[in-house]
C-alpha cells in the first residue's frame, strides 16, 4: 500500500468519525481514499474550501466530542497554523497529518523536512506544543494513526503525524489488526446541554491576564507530563557506537544504511531515531553523549533538529550537521563520506 | 409558590430599599427574613407578568454598551430556544468581535471560533450531529471580510444551520474601524473622511449575495431599533430555527444592529440612524423564502 493510503485506511480502522481535507500534493491520496471509503461506514468526509476551513471544521467536530482529523502538505499546513493554535489553546483532541514537501513558498512536491521547527515549536501564534510523531515506514504511517488518536484523547491535545513526500508516496507491505480503536468519554464536549450538567463551552479566550497565565501554566504542566511519559525513539547499534547519526523519518532509513556501510569500513556508528519529535528524546541523547565521540544530524533541511540535538547533549560532544534540500535526498555513501571527513578533521585538530 | 418573577421584582425593590436603609446589616437581616417567610414584599397578586428574562439567558450583566443590539439579539435567540424547548439540543458558535463572549450569556453548549471561521466550525459540529440545532452568531467584519470564503462555501453546501449576521457597519470590538458593510461616505476610525467608494468599493450586501446560492433556504434582513422591528426579528430567528428541521439548507438572518458607541451617537440617535441611513443601503425584509413543497413540508411539521 501507499503510505498515504495506509494512513487513510488506518484512520477508518481507528474509528475516525470525520475527516476534513483539501487537495495538495503529495498527500491528496488521503482525501481521495477517504472520500470513497468513509461513507461506506457512515462516517463524515468533506472536501473543504481551504485548509483554513478544514482545520476549523476539525475544531468544531473535535469540540463536539468526535474523533476527527485532517491532512495536508507544507503550504497547506501553514494555512492551518491559526486553527491549530486555537485547537491547542482550547485543548481539543484531534489528529493532523503533514506530508512534508520542500519549501519555502510553493517549493516543490518532493520530500522535505523543512517544517520541523513549525511542527515541534508551536508553529502558530502563542505558546503551545503538539505531540509530533515521525513515521519512517508505511507501516508506521498506519500505526501512528492509532497511537496519535489515543494520545490526542489522553492529553486533550492536537497530535501531528509529520511525514514526508517519500513516505507518503512509497509502497510497502503493511499489516492491520494490531491496534483497535480506543474511544473515550468526553464529558466536556459541546454536544448539547442536558439539565444534568452546566453548559460546556470551547474557547481559547481568557481575557483576564491572571486567568490566561493560569491556563498557560496548566498547558505547561501538561507538556511536562508528555515530556516525561511519551518520549519514543529507536536505537540501532548504539551500544558500542563512537559516532551517532541522529535522524528521523525518511532520513533515519538512509542513516541506517549509512551506519551499516560505515561498520563495514570499521567505523563504529549507531543511529538514534526520534519517533516523537515532541517530546524529544533529549535525555537519551544526553546519555549517549557520554560514550560517543561525535553526533551527526542528518536532515532534509538547512539544519533544524540539529539545534535540539545540541541542546540535548549540552556541549558534551561535538554535534555536526549534514542536510540536503529541495527534494534531494542524501545517499548512504554521501553520509559516510561526510562522517569520514568530520572524523579526519577532528583528528587533525 | 414563590416564582422566579417574584424574585425579579423583589430584587428591584431591594435595591430601592438599600438606598433608604442606613444600616446594611439591618437590610440584609430584613431581606433574609422575608425570603425565609416566603412573602413577596411589593408584588400584588393582581399584577400580571408581561416580561421576564428567558431562562436560557444567563443572569449576569453583559459587557455590551448601552443601546447596543447584541444584548437584545442574544435575548431573542434565547427566547426562541426557551419557547421551542431546545436548550439540550442546541449548540451555538460565537465569533471574534464584540460578541466573542456570547457563550458567557447563552446557557447552552457553545464553541468560540477563530475570526471568520464560525461557519467552518459549525459545519464540523452540524455534520456530526445533524439532529442538533446549530447556529453561528457573527458580525460584519467576521462574516463579510475575513470569513467571506467560509460563509459562501458553507451556504453553498447548504449547511443546515442558522447564521445570525449582525451588521452594524463597523468593527465594534476593535473600536470602530471600517467594515465591508460600512456605508458609502460613513465616517469610521479608518475612513475618517467617510468611506470613499472609489477607493474601497461599495458596502457588501451579503444577504442579497448569498440569496443567489441554491444552498441558502431562508434569507431575511431585520432590525432591532424599534419594538415592531424586534418582534419581526424574533419571528425571523424563530423561523430559522424551525426550518433547520427540514434539512433544506442554510438559514441566514441578517440583523442591522445599532452601535451607538462606534457611531458616536446616543442610543436614540443610533436607533434613528438605522431607519434614516442603514436601511437605505440594507433594505429590511425577507429576501428568500421557502416556497412550494418546502413551505408545505414546514406546515406539516407544525
Amino acid at each position: 500500500m501507499k503510505g498515504n493510503e495506509a494512513l487513510a485506511e488506518a484512520a477508518i480502522q481507528a474509528g475516525c468519525d470525520a475527516y476534513f481535507g483539501y487537495p495538495i500534493t503529495p498527500q491528496s491520496e488521503v482525501l481521495e481514499y477517504l472520500s470513497l471509503e468513509m461513507p461506506k461506514y457512515g462516517r463524515i468526509v468533506l472536501q473543504a474550501e481551504s485548509e483554513v476551513a478544514s482545520i476549523n471544521m476539525v475544531y468544531g467536530a473535535a469540540g463536539a466530542g468526535f474523533r476527527t482529523m485532517t491532512s495536508s502538505s507544507s503550504p497547506g499546513f501553514s494555512l492551518m497554523q491559526e486553527g491549530i493554535s486555537y485547537i491547542a489553546g482550547a485543548e481539543l483532541p484531534c489528529l493532523i497529518v503533514n506530508v512534508n514537501r520542500a519549501g519555502p513558498g510553493l517549493g516543490t512536491i518532493q520530500p522535505g523536512q523543512g517544517d520541523y521547527f513549525q511542527s515541534t515549536k508551536g508553529g502558530g501564534h502563542g505558546d503551545y506544543r503538539m505531540i509530533v510523531l515521525a513515521p519512517s515506514s508505511v507501516q508506521e504511517m498506519a500505526d501512528f494513526v492509532f497511537l496519535g488518536f489515543d494520545l490526542a484523547d489522553k492529553y486533550r491535545n492536537p497530535v501531528l503525524i509529520l511525514s514526508d513526500g517519500a513516505i507518503g508516496q512509497m509502497m510497502e507491505k503493511v499489516t492491520f489488526g494490531k491496534f483497535k480503536p480506543n474511544k473515550v468519554e468526553k464529558p466536556w464536549a459541546t454536544a448539547g446541554k442536558p439539565d444534568s450538567r452546566e453548559r460546556n463551552f470551547i474557547t481559547s479566550l481568557h481575557i483576564k491576564p491572571e486567568e490566561m497565565e493560569k491556563h498557560n501554566f496548566k498547558l505547561v504542566e501538561k507538556y511536562d507530563l508528555i515530556r516525561k511519559d511519551e518520549v519514543r525513539f529507536e536505537e540501532i547499534d548504539t551500544e558500542d557506537a563512537e559516532y551517532i547519526l541522529v535522524a528521523y523519518g525518511l532520513c533515519a532509513r538512509i542513516c541506517h544504511k549509512a551506519a551499516n556501510l560505515a561498520r563495514e569500513k570499521g567505523i563504529k556508528v549507531g543511529v538514534l531515531r526520534p519517533i516523537t519529535l515532541f517530546p524529544y528524546p533529549s535525555k537519551r541523547l544526553f546519555e549517549l553523549a557520554d560514550k560517543a565521540k561525535m553526533m551527526l544530524t542528518v536532515e532534509l533541511n538547512s539544519g533544524q533538529m540539529v539545534e535540539d540535538v545540541m541542546l540535548a547533549v549540552n556541549g558534551k560532544v561535538p554535534v555536526e550537521f549534514y542536510g540536503r534540500m529541495g527534494g534531494m535526498l542524501p545517499t548512504p555513501e554521501e553520509i559516510v563520506e561526510k562522517l569520514e571527513n568530520l572524523i579526519h578533521k577532528s583528528h587533525a585538530v | 409558590m414563590r416564582s422566579e418573577e417574584h424574585l425579579l421584582v423583589e430584587e428591584q425593590s431591594i435595591s430601592l430599599k438599600d438606598s433608604e436603609t442606613s444600616s446594611k446589616s439591618e437590610y440584609i437581616k430584613n431581606t433574609s427574613e422575608e425570603i425565609a417567610t416566603d412573602k413577596p414584599r411589593c408584588l400584588d397578586d393582581d399584577y400580571e407578568v408581561v416580561y421576564k428574562r428567558p431562562k436560557t439567558l444567563v443572569d449576569v450583566s453583559m459587557h455590551y454598551c448601552p443601546g447596543c443590539a447584541h444584548s437584545l439579539v442574544h435575548k431573542l435567540i434565547m427566547e426562541v430556544v426557551d419557547e421551542m424547548g431546545i436548550q439540550e439540543t442546541t449548540v451555538g458558535v460565537a465569533p471574534v468581535g464584540c460578541s466573542v463572549f456570547a457563550y458567557d450569556y447563552m446557557n447552552i453548549d457553545m464553541t468560540e471560533a477563530a475570526h471568520g471561521r464560525a461557519t467552518a466550525v459549525a459545519t464540523g459540529i452540524k455534520r456530526l450531529m445533524p439532529d442538533k440545532y446549530v447556529f453561528t452568531y457573527q458580525g460584519d467584519g467576521d462574516l463579510a471580510a475575513i470569513g467571506i470564503a467560509e460563509t459562501i462555501h458553507a451556504i453553498n453546501r447548504g449547511e443546515n444551520f442558522m447564521i445570525v449576521f449582525m451588521n452594524n457597519a463597523v468593527y465594534g470590538m476593535t473600536s470602530g474601524q471600517m467594515a465591508p458593510t460600512t456605508l458609502a461616505g460613513m465616517k469610521t476610525t479608518t475612513s475618517p473622511l467617510g468611506r470613499d467608494t472609489a477607493f474601497y468599493g461599495e458596502p457588501i450586501r451579503v444577504s442579497e449575495l448569498i440569496s443567489h446560492l441554491p444552498g441558502s433556504f431562508y434569507v431575511t434582513r431585520q432590525a432591532v431599533n424599534s419594538a415592531t422591528a424586534v418582534r419581526k426579528a424574533k419571528k425571523a430567528i424563530s423561523n430559522a430555527f424551525k426550518y433547520q428541521k427540514l434539512r433544506k439548507g442554510t438559514c441566514f438572518v441578517e440583523i442591522i444592529g445599532n452601535c451607538p458607541s462606534n457611531w458616536k451617537m446616543t442610543p436614540i440617535e443610533a436607533a434613528k440612524f438605522v431607519d434614516e441611513s442603514m436601511i437605505k443601503t440594507f433594505p429590511l425584509g425577507d429576501i428568500k423564502l421557502p416556497k412550494g413543497e418546502d413551505l408545505k413540508l414546514l406546515q406539516e411539521d407544525k
